[in-house]
């Protein structure tokens, strides 16, 4: 099928450094007791990437809605998240201009973008994306809602409240349904919780188009994400992907962060296609990781002059007007 | 003379006309039955949705992130309990995003008991919701401020649950709305959807109601008198009215504030009366364990130890499961109108400290202007 051409291939490359980078200061950040607790989408570059890239980007009901969960890094850096702010969320600085210190890191909050603001809990995202799905729905145009989640969380049911609400008759809603399938929940494998491996097929029984992919493949990602999201688009109706990918430092900090062996890396299968089609060289890849390497190296430097939020800012922004009661 | 449920009608056909509501929806909610009190009748955006109470909430959220102004409807409150998670996410939205994302939507959800509906239809939510934070929370007991609380809640810019005293659904207000047809039959007759024959097609012919905003926050006093301090809301607001009214043959009277906002307090009005009256007595239904009316004790407590003249009380609903079918059962569970006078004549008549001659050695001021 291949619709990337050489140029948007370095692009993605670029990004899938970009991300991987931003993720490893954060786990090293977090190793160093410079951040509380890391979780991120490590391992999930080129899927995401490949998302990030095909977001129709913007304000408002014209332009696609995103509920990200907590591996969303890097399709929020393909849209344009900087590593300064990811990892000023990682410190939790005042400067964080997701959430001013008070979440975790990889929770962004972008009205600009659509980035409904991310949670911990998992699944939750699931029942409200009907909704942005609803009024774009009404208000026509392209605009189309995008949720994201994991396999274990799937069995939540808040999964299948999406499934129910996307799929109303007559009130089909634009709303692209993906479940990112790394095998595992912290510590419960899915083979011990679902007897498929394609939680796609969940959709099947509610009329929703579905389908899977090789999360680890860029441009089958591409492609896929591409076919899903033209049908969403233009029939606005539902669909639901299901991309398989690798969960390349665990869970969370909580359960070490350290490098999973035997977990398959995008972005070195990604370089070994690259460089067999010629269009890059080792040497073009060893010169972008260190590009980024020396400008992250530099955001981290920044972001430790900086202070953390003052204990008084807990009172602000409760409300839309300061209460007094 | 419309009902509790007519003025909420009102007040969404108001919205949906000039306050940009988008979306009133819940099980039920829509054609045909608008609402099984009734209260979402012949609104042109009303929808029944999926028997799905998380799926309720959530969309709730995702329309107002997306720029609708929705109202939501949880059937019965009874049913609210398996969303409280996202009703801490919907609260803690603007928060969390350091004030990017506010959701301005509203839940609107039926409480407590008084129709004999036995355990999953008498519950109260306002102490576990006042755990909530981010929410505000509003109770009316009459039509009058049912209309004007529901416009504030509409076009407030943050979540506001709106909690609907069902006993006091069907009852009838006195005072009109501005706009409201005179006659009862009249009102009735053009936006009351018709019980029996063919309804298909059937239209309301709404009265031009004006805005009579109820803002958020604002008690009001029922009956004012010296003698205590009675703070309700909901079912039990009524009862203590009538009791006021009852006891002044017995030469008592008593401030009754209606406190209509759960969420945020009006603390100035509670100041002022129990600066005079000195004795304080809080009356809902819900379960007294860590009852929502414990919170308000404690804060006028703290303030106001030094002044009161006997020790604050609490008549709340018994710490059961649950309001059994039987009406004694329903009865010696909640608050009746006997309960209510007989507190209020216990709390007005016990001896105070100023009768045993017990006077405060540190003065009184220095602790109200801690
Ligand atoms: C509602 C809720 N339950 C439990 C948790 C704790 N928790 C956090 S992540 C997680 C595992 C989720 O697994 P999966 O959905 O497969 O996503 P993954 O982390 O593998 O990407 C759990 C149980 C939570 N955050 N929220
Ligand atoms: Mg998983």
């Amino acid at each position: 099928m291949a619709t990337l051409d050489a140029a948007r291939k370095r692009r993605i490359h670029d990004l899938m450094v970009k991300t991987r980078l931003t993720e490893e200061t954060a786990i090293s950040m977090n190793k160093k007791g410079e951040g509380h607790f890391w979780i991120g989408g490590a391992g999930e570059e080129a899927f995401g990437t490949c998302l990030g890239l095909q977001v129709n980007k913007g304000q408002g009901p014209d332009h696609d809605f995103l509920h990200l969960h907590y591996r969303g890094g890097p399709t929020a850096i393909a849209m344009g998240v900087e590593p300064i702010d990811h990892l000023r969320q990682m410190r939790a600085t005042a400067s964080d201009p997701f959430s001013g210190g008070r979440q975790f890191v990889e929770h962004y909050a972008i009205p600009e973008w659509n980035i409904v603001p991310v949670s911990p809990t998992i699944e939750t995202q699931y029942t409200m994306a009907p909704g942005t799905a609803l009024v774009q729905k009404r208000h026509g145009g392209h605009g189309i809602t995008i949720v994201t989640g994991g396999d274990a969380g799937a069995a939540e049911g808040d999964f299948h409240v999406c499934l129910t609400w996307a799929s109303r008759p007559g009130n089909e809603l634009p709303l692209l349904i993906i479940v990112t399938h790394n095998r595992w929940g912290i510590s419960t494998a899915s083979s011990s919780q679902w007897s498929t491996t394609s939680l796609n097929d969940l959709a099947t029984p509610f009329g929703i188009k579905n389908s899977r992919v090789n999360g680890n493949d860029v441009e089958a990602s591409w492609d896929a994400i591409a076919q899903a999201m033209d049908y969403v688009r233009t029939e606005r109706r539902p669909y639901c992907l299901q991309a398989d990918v690798s969960r390349l430092y665990g869970h969370s900090s909580a359960s070490g962060a350290n490098r999973i062996e035997g977990e398959p890396d995008c972005i070195a299968l990604f370089e070994d296609q690259l460089t067999a089609e010629g269009i890059v060289s080792r040497a073009d890849c060893d010169a972008v990781w260190d590009r980024w390497r020396a400008q992250i190296r530099s955001a981290y430097d920044q972001i430790h002059r900086e202070p953390y939020p003052d204990g008084t800012d807990i009172w602000k922004h409760i409300f839309a007007e300061p209460v007094r009661t | 003379m419309a009902t509790m449920a007519q003025g909420i009608r009102l007040a969404l056909h108001y919205a949906e006309e000039n306050l940009g509501l988008t979306d009133v929806f819940g099980e039920d909610v829509g054609p045909p039955l608008g609402g099984v009190f009734t209260a979402t009748q012949g609104l042109k955006c009303a929808w029944n949705s999926p028997l799905d109470e998380r799926g309720i909430i959530g969309t709730a959220i995702g329309i107002a992130m997306a720029g609708g102004r929705p109202v939501a409807e949880i059937q019965f409150c009874d049913y609210i309990f398996n969303t409280i998670d996202l009703l801490k996410l919907a609260g803690n939205m603007r928060w969390s995003s350091y004030g990017s994302w506010g959701l301005p939507l509203v839940v609107k959800t039926p409480v407590g008991s008084g129709i004999h509906g036995s355990i999953y239809h008498s519950h109260s939510f306002e102490s576990v919701a006042s755990h909530i934070p981010g929410w505000k929370i509003v109770c009316p007991s009459n039509a009058i401020d049912a209309y004007g609380l529901m416009l504030s809640a509409i076009a407030d810019p943050d979540p506001v649950l709106f909690l609907e005293p069902k006993a006091l659904l069907r009852a009838k207000t006195p005072d009109l709305i501005p706009g409201e047809p005179a006659d009862e039959k009249e009102l009735n007759r053009r936006i009351n959807k018709p019980v029996i024959g063919d309804t298909t097609g059937w239209q309301p012919d709404w009265p031009d109601v004006q805005p009579a905003f109820v803002p958020i926050g604002q008690a009001a006093i029922r009956r004012a008198g010296t003698n205590a301090t009675v703070v309700s809301y909901a079912r039990t607001l009524p009862l203590a009215v009538k009791a006021a009214d009852q006891l002044a043959s017995e030469g008592l009277s008593f401030d009754v504030i209606d406190l209509r906002t759960l969420y945020p307090i009006d603390m100035p009005t509670l100041r002022k009366s129990l600066h005079k009256t000195r004795r304080l007595l809080v009356i809902n239904e819900d379960t007294e364990v860590t009852n929502y009316g414990e919170h308000l004790i404690r804060r006028l407590t703290e303030e106001f130890f030094y002044d009161l003249e006997v020790p604050p009380r609490l008549l709340a609903g018994k710490d059961v499961p649950g309001i059994g079918m039987a009406w004694p059962l329903e009865a010696a569970s909640v608050p009746q109108a006997q309960d209510v006078t007989e507190a209020m004549r216990d709390i007005a008549t016990q001896p105070g400290r100023a009768a045993a001659g017990e006077w405060p050695l540190i003065p009184e001021t220095f602790f109200r202007n801690r």
